[in-house]
């Protein structure tokens, strides 16, 4: 009697144990991260790969176990393009979701309208959008980080690469957009610094349908080179519109928007011969073997166009960077915003899509130009520029 | 002030005082608050055009420009000239006023939708002027870091002081319509919804009430615009856009142009459907917005407010 | 590369102007159909032309039908489309103040955008041009081949909405409604079937213009609101109703665009020309060649 009462003992214990075991394995709280990107609206383009590339990394982690045994949860919440959408989500993040960490938004406008919101609630936020005012001035940009390169990083490789050809006159269009505008300011800010000259400076609006009065403008005044700032379909009318006018002598630039093979395919023939500064995630082939960011590119390359059957944009790089080093924080220190926040200051040599990240106190976003190639179109393909 | 109006006023008070109250107590509902604040600025510009639509039948798609030069004003007269905020929300005021004056005085000659296209026109103007002038305003990439409000040393920053202060501003600007609407102005309003030319020919002038309306209305949109520069911080132009011009007018609609409550209401749920309600559907939520839309205008269209009078009537009517 | 001169400029500016201007004119001559019959503002009128193009890029380039082929039968979906609307949003209000309808036709719009994303997608698509993509050169200035194919189609729908409205019956009646729709019913006209007629003649214009205009300008889903902005403002500007006046106005206001980027400032070209309209109607309240009459009945 005496030894079956033990078993029966013996055996509760076990069960308890057993029981207390496997809640403690699943009782393993998920870690948080929150994303916001625009998924609809006028800036899809960016928002649709970035919400792609965010969901397919916490898939990949979760399929490994997650975070050091944490599941992964990605709360990602859609602001259609809209600052007002965009700050009442990322409030909505923080209060309703209690994330420690957010990635995005996508654009630059809803990023400086969630400073405020993050830097009054001390949740460190990692953009995905490129304007340099996002980190700077960095003294109120505690909590707000950046994977996007810097306009600045990518004009001064265009101005860099038109010095070499000995080219000082150009002609510049924007598109009126953040983006458009963002990049503007750095064209006229760093071309008399860089000793170039801008002989014209047209705009257009996103949706115009047309853009032969500007680039005939810039043909009448005997500009050496064009630079061109959008995204969108303007970037590839732009283009169509240049050939047209059969203005093919005059070498046109485009920005690092212009980064989707996509966008050769709309242009059709026209895009041959179009210059533009790239992240080196998209041009995975014709990165050297040896650059350290080789094996990222090519895994991000592979992983994206075998789940979503689609070329992959520069878009998407600056989710999987934001994602990962999130991602790479909350493993590290835990979800404590605090923590996670010290951790990204100091977070050196991190090799991802956009380029090798090097954070500092004084540099929220921890890039350089040298995250640009410069390439060109040819044979409806990137190559290296000559 | 009618009994109705009295009644409806208490009840909406009692609702604002426990709003807050029951949503910082549940978690899941916490941000609740914030949606709030954004439905307090919109009622306050949903007033004014509740007042120039369905008292006085003039339509406005460009309300969103009132509302961005409050905006603006205040955010550039606090950051560049260092006024102090409430000095730049007087202001804004006054120079919105001044603007809707001088582009009032023509355009409300103009009937129907040749109207609608004066005020579409003049939004759309005013929004490629923020855009363009990059000196004053930051173009689209906007312009940030603007202070916060401050009463008597008491910081302001904090969502349930702002909460108190935009809902206060609501209500003493609701007041202050229920007044106009039951005033002579207001009569004389009526009467220009109902015929303008009946109106004119029993000596009510027409056009000068007109103007002083839309003057009105547009002053509500540069406060509403003011708080909400010191709610975010930031300003594009892309907030002030002809998009919002229309958000404005179908809130109005949807909730009853023919009564101010029916602004209150039609903006509440609007703005809670958009950046609430409607997450859980991704991106079919743009589909649900149209069709929950349609189906408002479609079966109410005397709007949400004819909900209940209607219910009643089809209760009698068995 | 030499500088083009002054001339090759300001031709090139004009015809960039006439080309866009077609467009606005075709989008403008759909507000107008429906204005007349029905005084509302259709502000789905520019979700017609997102859709003629992308449904255009489906038939052509998808289903690589023959261009003729592809082309008719993107007209006959949207003139669907249109028809679909009137009868399911339109035809069931009775007795809607006008403002309702408009927000009932913003509603459709949010709509018809919201199925165009979920079946073509966020990104833009691209037609190759109907003839050739070698532009010729005039004075040094550029021309596209696909600006005379817009340019002609113009040209033959103007010439087709005229025959429709002076030769046959339907036309005639819907004329006849514009005027004075409760005289109309008097005399027998179904104004009813007017409503439909008015509707599924606009979606096809709308698709018309679409189809035509994306080898020139791209399209994607989420282009029909400002092509429809544009379009009510050329019809105000000639006067809601009157079609020469759309023809004219759109026109108009496409080469005062074209030449305001050009010879002006490009950021605020936008702005110029809705200054002139607003001008314009300042001084006369009812559009270029707009009945004075009409502009003071139709209200809210």
């Amino acid at each position: 009697m005496k030894s079956s009462a033990k078993l029966v003992q013996m055996i509760l214990l076990l069960i308890t144990a057993l029981v207390l075991m496997s809640s403690c394995a699943e009782k393993r709280e998920p870690y948080k991260v929150g994303a916001v990107f625009s998924v609809t609206g006028r800036a899809s383009f960016l928002g649709e790969p970035e919400k792609k590339t965010a969901e397919m990394i916490a898939k990949e982690i979760n399929d490994k176990g997650g975070i050091g045994g944490h599941p992964l949860e990605l709360v990602l919440y859609d602001d259609e393009s809209d600052e007002t959408k965009c700050v009442l989500a990322v409030k909505r993040l923080i209060k309703k979701d209690k994330v420690p960490v957010i990635i995005g938004p996508s654009l630059s406008g809803n990023t400086l309208a969630v400073v405020k919101v993050c830097n009054d609630n001390e949740v460190p936020l990692i953009s995905c959008a490129s304007s340099i005012k996002i980190v700077a001035p960095v003294e109120d940009r505690k909590w707000i980080f950046k994977a996007a390169p810097s306009d600045s990083h990518s004009v001064e490789r265009i101005f860099e690469y038109l010095l070499t050809k000995n080219t000082r006159k150009i002609a510049i269009m924007s598109v009126s957009t953040g983006y458009g505008a963002s990049g503007r300011e750095q064209l006229l800010r760093l071309a008399p610094e860089m000793g170039m000259e801008i002989l014209a400076d047209e705009r257009y609006g996103p949706k115009d349908t047309d853009l032969t009065a500007q680039l005939t403008r810039i043909r009448g005044t005997g500009a050496q080179a064009i630079v061109n700032w959008s995204v969108g379909p303007t970037q590839v009318l732009a283009v169509k519109n240049w050939r047209d006018l059969a203005m093919t002598s005059i070498p046109f630039f485009q920005s690092h928007g212009f980064a989707s093979r996509k966008n050769i395919e709309l242009a059709g023939g026209a895009a041959e011969g179009v210059l533009c500064p790239l992240g080196r995630v998209n041009i995975p082939d014709l990165v050297p073997a040896d650059h350290p960011q080789k094996m990222v590119i090519m895994d991000y390359n592979k992983a994206y166009q075998a789940r979503f059957k689609e070329p992959l944009s520069a878009f998407g790089g600056h989710a999987w960077d934001a994602m990962k080093l999130a991602a790479e924080a909350l493993g590290v220190v835990g979800p404590k915003p605090a923590t996670i926040r010290d951790y990204l200051e100091k977070r050196q040599d991190f090799v991802g899509q956009g380029g090798i990240f090097n954070f500092s106190p004084t540099d929220h976003n921890g890039l350089t130009k040298e995250a640009f190639e410069m390439v060109v179109v040819k044979d409806g393909d990137w190559a290296l520029a000559p | 002030m009618d009994r109705q109006n009295r009644n409806r006023l208490v009840g909406l008070i009692f609702f604002l005082v426990l709003f807050p109250v029951l949503v910082m107590n549940v978690g899941a509902i916490g941000h609740y608050l914030d949606v709030m604040i954004f439905v307090g600025i919109y009622s306050l510009i949903n007033m004014g055009l509740s007042l120039l639509m369905g008292y006085a039948g003039q339509i406005s798609l460009g309300h969103a420009a009132f509302f961005g030069l409050g905006a603006y004003t205040s955010g550039i007269l606090c950051t560049k000239l260092s006024l102090s905020p409430w000095l730049a929300m007087f202001a804004g005021v006054a120079i919105t006023a001044l603007i809707a004056y001088i582009v009032g005085v023509p355009s409300l000659k103009l009937k129907g939708h040749y109207l609608a296209m004066a005020t579409l026109g003049f939004g759309v103007i005013v929004y490629i002027f923020f855009n363009e002038e990059v000196a004053l305003t930051g173009g689209p990439s906007g312009f940030s870091d603007i202070p916060g409000l401050t009463i008597m040393g008491l910081n302001l920053n904090n969502d349930l002081y702002y909460y108190i202060l935009v809902w206060s501003l609501v209500l003493l600007t609701l007041i202050f319509s229920l007044n106009v609407i039951n005033s002579r102005i207001g009569r004389a309003l009526r009467s220009l919804h109902d015929s303008e030319v009946a109106a004119a020919a029993m000596g009510v002038e027409t056009s000068r009430f007109k103007v002083i309306i839309f003057v009105l209305s547009a002053a509500y949109a540069s406060i509403a615009g003011s708080l909400y520069t010191h709610y975010v911080g930031f300003l594009s132009p892309s907030s002030f856009d002809l998009f919002l011009s229309i958000k404005l007018v179908m809130m109005v609609v949807v909730g009853g142009m023919h009564n101010i409550w029916g602004a209150l209401l039609g903006t509440w749920l609007l703005t809670f459907l958009g950046n609430e309600w409607l997450h859980v559907f991704h991106d079919f939520d743009i589909l649900v917005y149209g069709a929950i839309l349609l189906a408002i205008v479609m079966f109410l269209p005397e709007g949400l407010i004819d909900l209940t009078p209607r219910m009643r009537r089809l209760w009698k009517g068995r | 590369m030499e500088k083009i001169s002054l001339t090759g400029q300001l031709i090139q500016y004009i015809f960039t102007g006439i080309t866009v201007g077609s467009i606005y004119a075709m989008v403008a001559l759909g507000f107008n159909i429906i204005y007349n019959v029905t005084e509302i503002i259709n502000f789905a009128q520019g979700e017609f032309v997102m859709l003629g193009g992308l449904i255009m890029v489906f038939f052509s380039a998808f289903l690589k039908l023959p261009l003729p082929l592809a082309f008719l039968l993107t007209v006959a979906v949207v003139t669907g489309v249109g028809a679909l609307m009137e009868r399911f949003t339109i035809n069931p209000l009775k007795n809607a103040t006008v403002l309702t309808m408009i927000i009932v036709t913003i509603a459709v719009s949010i709509l018809l955008k919201g199925i165009a994303m979920f079946v073509w997608g966020k990104d833009p698509y691209i037609i190759p041009p109907f003839s050739g993509s070698e532009p010729i050169v005039i004075l040094g200035a550029a021309i596209q081949t696909q600006t005379l194919w817009v340019l002609l189609m113009t040209a033959v729908v103007v010439v087709l909405l005229s025959l429709f409205f002076k030769k046959t019956r339907y036309g005639k009646a819907m004329l006849a409604c514009a005027d004075d729709p409760d005289a109309a019913r008097l005399v027998g006209i179904k104004v009813n079937t007017m409503v439909l007629i008015s509707f599924a003649l606009s979606a096809a214009i709308g698709a018309v213009a679409g189809a035509i205009i994306t080898p020139i300008s791209l399209m994607e889903y989420d282009r029909g609101a400002l092509l429809g902005l544009k379009g009510f403002g050329a019809s105000v500007l000639g006067g809601l109703g009157s079609f020469y006046g759309a023809v004219v106005a759109g026109i108009l206001l496409g080469i005062i665009e074209s030449l305001c980027a050009g010879l002006i400032s490009s950021g605020y070209k936008d702005a110029v020309a809705l200054l002139l309209l607003l001008l314009v109607l300042y001084v006369r309240p009812s559009g270029l060649f707009g009945n004075v009459e009409a502009g003071k009945i139709k209200e809210f």
